[in-house]
């Protein structure tokens, strides 16, 4: 049962995200792109990571489409028609290829001894109800485990939020002129 | 075939991959190309989320029953930031395209190339 | 949209009960899924539905831009406080024992001021991005608005001199 529902969330990723970028129409691009944030977010449930999905709902479904929308207002709405290129389709197709052999070399999907769980994971929930007290094991991961980690991403959003702001918060070199001739019409 | 079933998650993961990169490489409007590098984007978390899965294992919040089997947090936490992470930084790219915008005029990055080209050659124009 | 009465209406009983879920998935993250990171996004969103239903001004009035820098600034520094905080009172960079006589409540602590630094700065941070992006439109449609004034004008002079 669980396998049927991953595999059809998964294969239902997969086809919006082939017809997110078939699209020519730029805004049915950016909604159909907030669907497949809200199905992934869906299979990360099934995946048991309630948190990611939590988060993956209220980012990807909700902010990342309001600022895309905000960028389509100020662009052209539809794509340029061009059709496949091959190159790219090839490189594309044979890192898939590659990727492929790579993969058949994990564990299983779900196999409780792969070595991802026999190897910090244990301590981390043992030592999150014993050393830390909080039963959320992500919590105690995030925040005291990996405090150093945490630090770090948020330095990096404080550093992007920075930057968008230097790129588009401030008034461009043509306000400045028109407030000047403004002003010489008013003092003329 | 067994290995197709059991590793499922792992081939559609490579799938959304490659859907993610082709647009990112083949197709000239930004938008489209951070679209397609989202897609690319989610694929990464779906490989690290199907990772920490366990089989009968449920999500990592402890339930005070000893005999329960939790999945795997460490991938949820590198996770769970790199998606707000991702949103802040794909704002940066957003900012960049309307910039580009505002001074080329266009989001297609063969047209900015042309503009670019026009511009060199009118300011060699000249001196040569 | 503005002018509808239902999305004003529907945003008005909206608004405060998604800041109170917001503070609830901040403060209850310790015992079930959430946390820093999604009540920001949460908190967030509240404050872009009031602008996007309100109006641009009106949101920046409850949010102004020089209290959102301040916000992003402060959520950065209460986590590296909080590390540096540890390091005063002898134990290592973030190892939160230190906070409290009974290592467990300081743990406690630590992971509570941490979590509530990383959102601060996540809301604050998403809110000056819509704010930024949404100040550009309106920025750039005031600006076409103006080249246009100006080309009529200039057209208008055209034919007077004719």
């Amino acid at each position: 049962m669980g396998f049927i529902i991953d595999a059809t969330l998964i294969a239902f990723l997969a086809l919006i995200a082939i017809a997110a970028l078939r699209r020519k129409q730029l805004f049915g691009m950016v909604m159909l792109s907030g669907a497949f944030s809200l199905v992934a977010a869906t299979l990360f449930v099934v995946l048991d990571a309630v948190d990611v999905a939590f988060t993956e709902a209220a980012v990807g479904a909700g902010i990342s489409t309001v600022l895309a929308l905000a960028t389509l207002s100020l662009v052209p709405a539809e794509e340029k028609p061009h059709s496949i290129a091959i190159v790219p389709a090839v490189l594309a197709l044979a890192t898939g290829l590659l990727l492929s052999v790579a993969v058949s070399d994990l564990p299983e999907f779900g196999a409780a001894d792969a070595p991802i769980h026999n190897h910090v994971a244990p301590e981390f929930i043992i030592g999150s109800e014993e050393k830390i007290g909080v039963p959320n094991v992500v919590t105690s991961v995030l925040a005291s485990y990996r405090g150093y980690d945490t630090l770090g991403e948020t330095v990096v959003v404080f550093t992007a939020a920075i930057a968008v702001l230097l790129i588009i918060g401030g008034w461009t070199r043509r306000e400045t002129e028109i407030t000047e001739s403004t002003e010489d019409d008013h003092a003329g | 075939m067994t290995s197709l079933f059991a590793q499922w998650n792992y081939f559609l993961v490579i799938i959304l991959m490659m859907l993610g990169f082709y647009a990112v490489i083949a197709r000239g409007n930004m938008v489209k190309k951070m679209v397609g590098l989202n897609i690319f984007q989610t694929s990464v978390f779906m490989l690290y989320i199907s990772m920490g899965k366990v089989s009968n294992g449920t999500a990592p919040i402890l339930t005070g029953d000893s005999s329960t089997v939790y999945s795997n947090p460490l991938p949820h936490v590198l996770i769970l930031t790199a998606i707000v992470v991702g949103v802040a930084t794909t704002a940066v790219g957003y900012a960049l395209i309307i910039r580009i915008q505002e001074s080329f005029g266009t989001i297609e990055d063969d047209e900015i190339i042309e503009l670019m080209d026009d511009a060199d050659a009118a300011s060699e124009g000249p001196a040569s | 949209m503005q002018d509808d009465p239902v999305i004003r209406v529907i945003a008005k009983v909206l608004i405060p009960t998604m800041m109170l879920f917001a503070l609830y998935v901040q403060f209850h993250g310790d015992y079930g899924p959430g946390g820093g990171f999604q009540a920001g996004v949460i908190f967030a969103a509240a404050f872009i539905l009031n602008a996007t239903v309100f109006g641009f001004n009106r949101g920046r009035h409850v949010w102004p831009a020089r209290l959102n820098l301040m916000a992003i600034t402060l959520g950065v520094l209460l986590y590296g406080g909080t590390g540096v905080a540890t390091m005063v009172l002898g134990e290592n960079f973030l190892s939160y024992n230190a906070l409290s006589d009974d290592p467990i409540a300081g743990q406690h602590l630590g992971i509570l001021l941490v979590e509530f630094g990383v959102g601060l700065t996540v809301a604050a941070v998403m809110v000056a991005l819509f704010f930024a992006f949404a100040g550009r439109v309106s920025h750039v449609r005031l600006l076409n608005k103006t080249r246009a004034h100006e080309k009529a004008q200039a057209e208008a002079k055209g034919t007077a001199n004719d």
